[in-house]
């Protein structure tokens, strides 16, 4: 007992894990500090967030549908980043999944059972293209894959963007795509649940019936099911190693006889197709369709947080994702709480969100400036 | 000796113990420096030399024991305690920001500034003229640190330690990475700083430097202190022997071989560096079975260019170079590692050779993780693995004995080791030494010669590069001297003599 008492606190003080730690509770003090002066209590605000995560099954079931598309491009990242590269294309790589899942999911006719894989094997096509593409221009070029990510985010934008004013793909006026078949959909009870006896179990069940009231999905198992690939990948084959290696010293790697510009070109294309399959399980599980894009979402950019919070782990992921999903939704419900205007609110998690990223980020860029 | 001041005591360590986990690496040292001494640390690799000044560093806590800085009983859990009392190290790694000037590295966290956090840069550079003046240390203040040789850094971090008023000053290993030359100038600084009423606590493995610059000397193996001895009263010999704990020989025995087919075939080669100039110029050079060929020359003639075309680092302007009649000329290393049975001890350990967040284990198969002994459809054999590592760490007594230690908490001269165990390991048809025992003790020293040795008696070649004429003359059957980036003269290392060498090597004919 003793043992693992003092094992536990020389984990948390000395390991990364305790850091992540205590720069969330820094996180949290900040954002207290940010409501105090625009005048909220922020133990009720927190309170807020609390009771609005936990206090229903219904609230738990969506925060791990907000948080599922943010593990994803979370995992996407820190693969990226445990060969080296900083992967700020996620968002355009989640863009063209979805582009892509939307368009198998509209046009193509199959049955559900080869529908789904089809359409996430063609969105993680299409990821990968858009990562494999930063990748070579880095192998090749050695332009710095931020340059080039940050670029291809605008070009996935337009594109996306474009596609809507096909007569054939985007509903005209709209603004929107026509919604993918049945047959591409992850929801579960999508179609039962409107029916008679759907609506009945809902009502007479009450934790089931709950959870049902949001739009429960497959998601969060492909996201599991993710995590846990990449820690094989990455642990426990060649492929792995060889990214580690070249992650951690490239000159050493290719020493060694490593292919460094392969490594570097697969690796981007992995990152962007995990990218790209949370585009996809967005369309296919919540969406059903891609929308004309203003800005960018930032579902790219809040995975580079989840990364660095998960301190670029598959186990890490998930939990910073289910955080970074519970802020969200969480979040939202401060304004009901205490009054506050969603400016404020946003600013809250916002400065959580930095105070908990900022320290690793910096050492990332430190890192990789030298490299 | 004459500077030595016996009334003063400048640093007093006593019982000085440093555990990392159960690991002990430091037991109940003491270490006592006169002000204006030069205290010379021996010991193995791994025995404990760096952990023991990064405790008077400040840089890592003693488990037990205390010290006393002139006289003053200090509490040193920070550098910054370390440096505020006087004390000034210059690591075995340097810790300087490259695309900063001269300047700017010295008086960084330490800026005289005008007003508003400006950094006074004239007043800053005048004072840094000052002090290189002051002690010989010839150093451009304006320069930028990525455009310094070695040796020039090493300046500035001495006299960073100075600018911040270090009176004693703690060099771990600066000779390591220094040429002749350069050592020669270090000798004469140090002599300058003791003249100056500093002390110096000096790390080196090679005893002709202690004999030559230290007037004490502590030996420390396996972590226990052994003795402190004067030095001007015991032999290069004597103080190898307390040290590993048996006679050590320096002569490496070999018996006589007749050299085999050709292995490595060199024709015309030329190598840029990465400014873009020609350092290999036209270059000629063959080898055979069953021999060592050493080559000898002053750093900078392009031996590192040399070795890196050699191994497919870097890309052959024109040329030839066969390994065993095949053309191996600007293939990958990967090729040239498998295809060929190539291996290569780097020159840079840190830079090429290691993974440094890889585990022993993980290092030992960077070059053959892919092969079945390793892997199977693409899974890698944990097991395999580690047992592997276990056996190597076993032959070649790795310190500690532990596969999944990180490669970067090992001691340097155990870092080689590694590298030498996976390198020999892969028993290759040529084997590329460059600087095979930069930083190694006496005693691996004479383990990574017989290693070489070894593989030349099994018919095997090795290519030897060294600075350290000693080494190149003792070791090798041939010598070949470079200069200039051409092979100015082969000879037979059995009647070669150094003057001869070193003629050639400076570019004069013999
Ligand atoms: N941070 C650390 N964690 C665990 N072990 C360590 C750590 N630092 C050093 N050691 C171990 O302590 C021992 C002493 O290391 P140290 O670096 O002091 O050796 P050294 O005498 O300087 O050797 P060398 O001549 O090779 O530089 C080594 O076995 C090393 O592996
Ligand atoms: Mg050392």
């Amino acid at each position: 007992m003793n043992l693992t008492g003092s094992k536990m606190k020389k984990l948390l003080l000395t390991g990364s894990f305790g850091l992540t730690l205590i720069s969330i509770l820094l996180g949290f003090l900040v954002g207290a500090i940010v409501l105090l002066i625009a005048g909220f209590n922020p133990l009720e605000a927190y309170w807020a967030i609390i009771k609005g995560v936990l206090s229903k099954p219904k609230y738990v079931s969506y925060v791990i549908i907000y948080a599922t598309p943010l593990i994803i491009t979370g995992l996407s990242v820190a693969f990226a980043l445990r060969t080296g590269l900083f992967n700020i294309g996620a968002e355009g790589q989640f863009i063209v999944g979805a582009m892509a899942a939307a368009i198998a999911g509209y046009f193509i006719q199959l049955p559900i059972l080869l529908h789904v894989p089809l359409c996430i094997f063609l969105a993680m096509s299409a990821g990968a293209v858009w990562g494999g593409i930063a990748g070579h221009i880095k192998a090749r070029f050695g332009v710095h894959e931020v340059i080039s990510t940050i670029m291809l985010n605008w070009i996935a934008l337009y594109l996306s963007n474009w596609s809507l004013t096909l007569q054939m793909f985007g509903k005209q006026g709209t603004g929107k795509s026509h919604m993918i078949q049945e047959t591409a959909r992850i929801d579960l009870f999508g179609q039962w649940k409107i029916t008679e006896a759907g609506i009945e179990f809902i009502r007479s069940h009450k934790v089931l019936g709950d959870i049902l009231k949001s739009p429960v999905n497959l998601g969060i198992i492909f996201a599991l099911l993710f995590a846990f690939l990449m820690w094989y990948i990455l642990n426990k084959t060649t492929l792995g190693y060889e990214l580690r290696a070249v992650g951690f010293n490239p000159d050493a790697a290719e020493y060694g006889g490593i292919n460094v510009k392969k490594s570097i070109i697969t690796s981007m294309s992995i990152a962007g197709s995990l990218a790209g399959a949370a585009g996809a399980l967005q369309v296919m599980g919540v969406s059903h369709k891609i929308a004309k894009l203003a800005i960018m979402e930032g579902y790219g950019f809040d995975g580079i947080a989840v990364a660095l919070i998960g301190n670029n782990t598959g186990p890490g992921s998930v939990f910073a994702g289910l955080l970074f999903g519970a802020l969200k939704y969480g979040g939202a419900k401060i304004q009901d709480a205490v009054g506050a205007p969603t400016e404020v609110i946003n600013i809250v998690v916002g400065t959580i969100i930095l105070f908990i990223a900022m320290p690793k980020l910096i050492q990332v860029i430190f890192k990789s400036r030298k490299g | 000796m004459a500077a030595i001041d016996f009334s003063h005591i400048a640093v007093e360590m006593s019982g000085i113990t440093k555990k990392f986990g159960d690991f002990v690496a430091n037991e109940e040292i003491n270490l006592t420096v006169h002000r204006g001494e030069v205290h010379a640390l021996l010991g193995e690799n791994g025995a404990g030399k760096t952990t023991l000044m990064n405790v008077l560093y400040g840089l890592l806590k003693p488990s037990t024991g205390t010290i006393k800085i002139n006289g003053k009983s200090l509490n040193i859990f920070d550098p910054n305690i370390a440096i505020k009392n006087g004390i000034g190290m210059v690591h075995q790694h340097f810790m300087l920001v490259e695309s900063f000037s001269v300047t700017e590295n010295i008086v960084l966290g330490n800026e005289s500034t005008k007003s508003f956090g400006i950094l006074d840069t004239e007043r800053a550079e005048e004072e840094v003229v000052h002090l290189s003046e002051q002690y010989g240390l010839t150093v451009d203040a304006k320069a930028l640190i990525q455009d310094l040789s070695v040796g020039s850094q090493q300046r500035v971090e001495i006299l960073k330690t100075l600018y911040r008023g270090a009176n004693i000053l703690i060099l771990d290993e600066p000779t390591a990475v220094l040429t002749p030359q350069e050592i020669r100038e270090l000798v004469a600084i140090i002599s300058n700083l003791t003249k100056a009423g500093k002390s110096i606590i000096i790390i080196t493995h090679k005893l002709n430097e202690i004999k030559q610059m230290a007037d004490f000397c502590t030996i420390i193996r396996r972590g226990r202190h052994v003795d402190t001895v004067k030095v001007s009263e015991v032999t290069e010999e004597e103080l190898a022997a307390k040290m590993v704990g048996r006679e050590v020989s320096f002569k490496v025995a070999k018996e006589k071989q007749n050299p085999g087919e050709k292995i490595l075939d060199i024709r015309e080669l030329y190598v840029e560096d990465s400014r873009g100039v020609m350092v290999v110029n036209g270059l000629n050079l063959q080898l055979h079975k069953g021999e060592i060929l050493g080559i000898a020359g002053v750093d900078g003639n392009g031996q590192t260019q040399l070795i890196e075309t050699l191994t497919g680092l870097r890309k052959a302007k024109s040329g030839r170079i066969e390994v065993l009649g095949k053309n191996i000329t600007n293939l990958s290393p990967g090729k040239i590692i498998n295809k060929h049975k190539v291996s290569h001890i780097p020159e840079d350990r840190q830079k090429r050779g290691l993974v440094f967040e890889f585990d022993i284990a993980e290092n030992m198969i960077l070059e053959s993780y892919f092969k079945p002994a390793f892997s199977k459809r693409f899974t890698l054999l944990r097991q395999n693995i580690y047992k592997n590592a276990a056996t190597l760490i076993e032959k070649f007594d790795i310190r500690p004995q532990d596969a999944t230690v990180q490669a970067k908490s090992l001691s340097g001269g155990n870092q080689q080791k590694m590298i030498i165990a996976r390198e020999v390991s892969n028993e290759p048809e040529l084997l590329v030494a460059a600087q095979p025992t930069r930083g190694l003790d006496v005693g691996a020293i004479e383990y990574v010669h017989q290693a070489l040795v070894a593989q030349r008696n099994e018919g095997k070649a090795v290519l030897l590069v060294s600075f350290e004429l000693d080494e190149v003359m003792n070791v090798s059957d041939r010598i070949a001297v470079i200069f200039e980036g051409k092979i100015v003269g082969v000879l037979d290392a059995d009647d070669a003599d150094e003057k001869e060498i070193g003629l050639l090597m400076a570019g004069g004919t013999a």
